[in-house]
């Protein structure tokens, strides 16, 4: 951040970033039943945005429906839009598959292929035509992920001989590799231990130039850490959603500021 | 410990030195009911292997394991098992050939395509196919495959080891295609997403995730739809006959060892005699056959499965 800055930091963000994602009034359906119900906010270029709130609120749902895995799911229907660089992500003319290649995704538990650790950073762009050096997009990718010196010596192993931490990692690598526009990570830590949570933390500020990431997360902590923005969602509703500092500090709406004090959740 | 003493109705229970009968028996029963099925099984390859050993005295094994004519019940005799053996191969062969490309691609589709919908009516359908008694398979294999197949190949025979395999081949099919849906499906969900979240489409996930992921349990299905085709008799000696043949044509009609088994075993071979004890050479052959397909099923199964929690 810039010394200089007026005091608007908000403004002043928005004008230095560009909108990625914008959601307008989208709900996520299940059977007919909302799960998340007409929620608007913009995910903003270069910046880290998390998603917070109690256990069953739709927050998972809502970040599954960002790169359409919820497509997999029977019964689900998405209403509203959520335009992608301008283009409705749900426009019939819309290939789900091209939309996950741009918008990459970290999963709860670490879920590394039964493949070597080379081959789980190289499947991705393999079987999307990537032409470049795979070893060094390979390294690359490790590095980004701040893993490289732990495996280089042993990228032909299995990936499921690491540990928790560094299989999540390793799937933060593989997501990196496809050099996706946007990165949803969905509780990453969630089953780390302090050391290797901290270690993805770090992480994080290290991606945020480069990346928009979007982060579900049910720390708040890790929330008023990480990120720039804060979305916080209960049962299905976005309640409120601002920058990180004043969601934090200054919340518009009682119940934001219920939650973050840790009365409720 | 303070707690249970104070609990009423335990507290006097416990050094009581009750002696349960029904316990005991309930557990002796269980016990013998497992035995039953234990000792069968060590009373046949005890039996196969006394009467092979007697059989093996007059016969060389020599002459037994690589000659090459069966001419058992005939003067001059003579004991060369490799067209019972060559019989039998062919079947399996042919019979996997046929069924293991169609029962993975069947539970491919049911795994990763169909929906719950069509799984719940598709997969009993595909194992009524495994209900239907075999004999029935040999008839529908004389009276309807091999008249079909006469259409397109007109020197083919009556009995034929090509229509033998093929219904052995659709037999063994719902054994390939459950099993291996079971295995498919048994590949947790998280790792699907993983591939699908780097840009897969569905067949980059079956085909590079999926299946290496459950191939351990697809492999034994194989082996073990394998070894049902080997030891399959009745299908076999009513479409491809009884002809010991050790040739490459499966147009013509052959022998396998289960069905030369049934012929001894039908026919009127005085006991006793050394062609009736090739019946136990030649089953006890086949069973070390079947033995040896077991243990590398049971060992691939613990070599290649991959671990996930």
């Amino acid at each position: 951040m810039a010394l200089s800055e007026p005091l608007d930091t908000t403004a002043d963000k928005r004008k230095a970033s560009e909108a990625v994602l914008e959601l307008q009034d989208v709900s996520v359906l299940y059977s007919g039943k909302a799960a998340v119900k007409k929620v608007s906010c913009t995910i903003w270029r270069n910046r880290i945005t998390s998603i917070i709130g109690p256990s069953g609120c739709g927050k998972s749902t809502l970040l599954r429906s960002l790169n359409r895995m919820n497509d997999f799911v029977d019964g689900v229907t998405i209403e509203g839009q959520i335009l992608f660089a301008g283009q409705n992500l749900y426009g019939s003319a819309v290939d789900p598959v091209e939309v996950r290649r741009r918008i990459g995704m970290v999963f709860q538990k670490p879920n590394p292929f039964p493949k070597s650790i080379f081959n789980n950073i190289s499947w991705g762009p393999s079987i999307n035509g990537y032409s470049g050096s795979m070893d060094e997009l390979v390294e690359r990718s490790l590095s980004q992920a701040a893993l490289w010196e732990e495996v280089k010596d042993r990228l032909h192993e299995s990936a499921l001989n690491l540990s928790g931490g560094q299989q999540q990692r390793l799937c933060i690598a593989r997501a990196l590799a496809m050099e996706p526009q946007v990165l949803l990570m969905d509780e990453p830590c969630s089953a780390l231990d302090p050391i290797s949570t901290a270690h993805i933390e770090d992480l994080l500020f290290e991606l945020q130039s480069r990346y928009t990431i979007v982060i579900v997360t049910h720390n708040m902590q890790q929330a008023a850490r990480v990120s720039d923005y804060t979305a916080f969602m209960e049962m299905g509703n976005l309640v409120e959603f601002g920058e990180t500092d004043q969601i934090f500090t200054r919340p518009e709406k009682k119940r934001t500021e219920e939650y973050v004090t840790g009365r409720f959740g | 410990m303070n707690e249970l003493t104070h609990t009423p109705g335990l507290s006097f229970s416990i050094h009581k030195g009750v002696t349960r009968w029904g316990e005991i028996a309930i557990k002796g029963w269980l016990g013998i009911c497992t035995a039953i099925s234990l000792i069968t099984t060590v009373s046949i390859v005890v039996v196969l292997l006394v009467e092979s050993f007697d059989f093996f005295r007059a016969v060389s094994p020599l002459d037994f394991f690589f000659g090459t004519r069966w001419v058992p019940l005939l003067k001059p005799s003579s004991y060369g098992v490799l067209p019972l053996v060559w019989g039998t191969i062919q079947i399996t062969v042919g019979a996997a050939v046929i069924a293991i490309p169609l029962g993975l691609a069947s539970a491919i589709y049911l795994s990763e395509y169909a929906n719950d919908r069509v799984r719940t009516w598709v997969k009993p359908a595909l194992e009524l196919l495994a209900g239907i008694p075999t004999v029935v398979y040999g008839y529908f294999a004389l009276t309807f495959v091999t008249p079909m197949l006469h259409k397109v190949i007109a020197d083919i025979q009556v009995f034929n080891a090509l229509s033998a395999a093929i219904v052995v081949g659709i037999m063994i099919l719902p054994t390939i295609a459950t099993l291996s849906d079971n295995a498919l499906r048994a590949v947790p969900v998280s790792l699907r997403q993983a591939a699908y979240a780097v840009g897969a489409t569905s067949y980059e996930v079956t085909t590079s995730i999926v299946v290496p992921a459950g191939l351990s349990g697809v492999m034994a299905s194989f082996l073990l739809a394998i070894s049902r085709a080997i030891g399959e008799t009745m299908a076999v000696s009513l479409a491809a006959g009884q002809t010991p043949n050790l040739s490459l044509s499966m147009l013509g009609s052959i022998e396998t060892m289960t069905a030369y088994i049934v012929q001894i075993s039908l026919g009127d071979t005085p006991s006793g005699s050394i062609a009736y004890q090739t019946l136990f050479a030649v089953a006890a052959l086949l069973f070390f056959i079947t033995l040896m397909i077991n243990v590398i099923s049971q060992w691939i199964l613990g070599r290649f499965r991959e671990v996930y929690d």
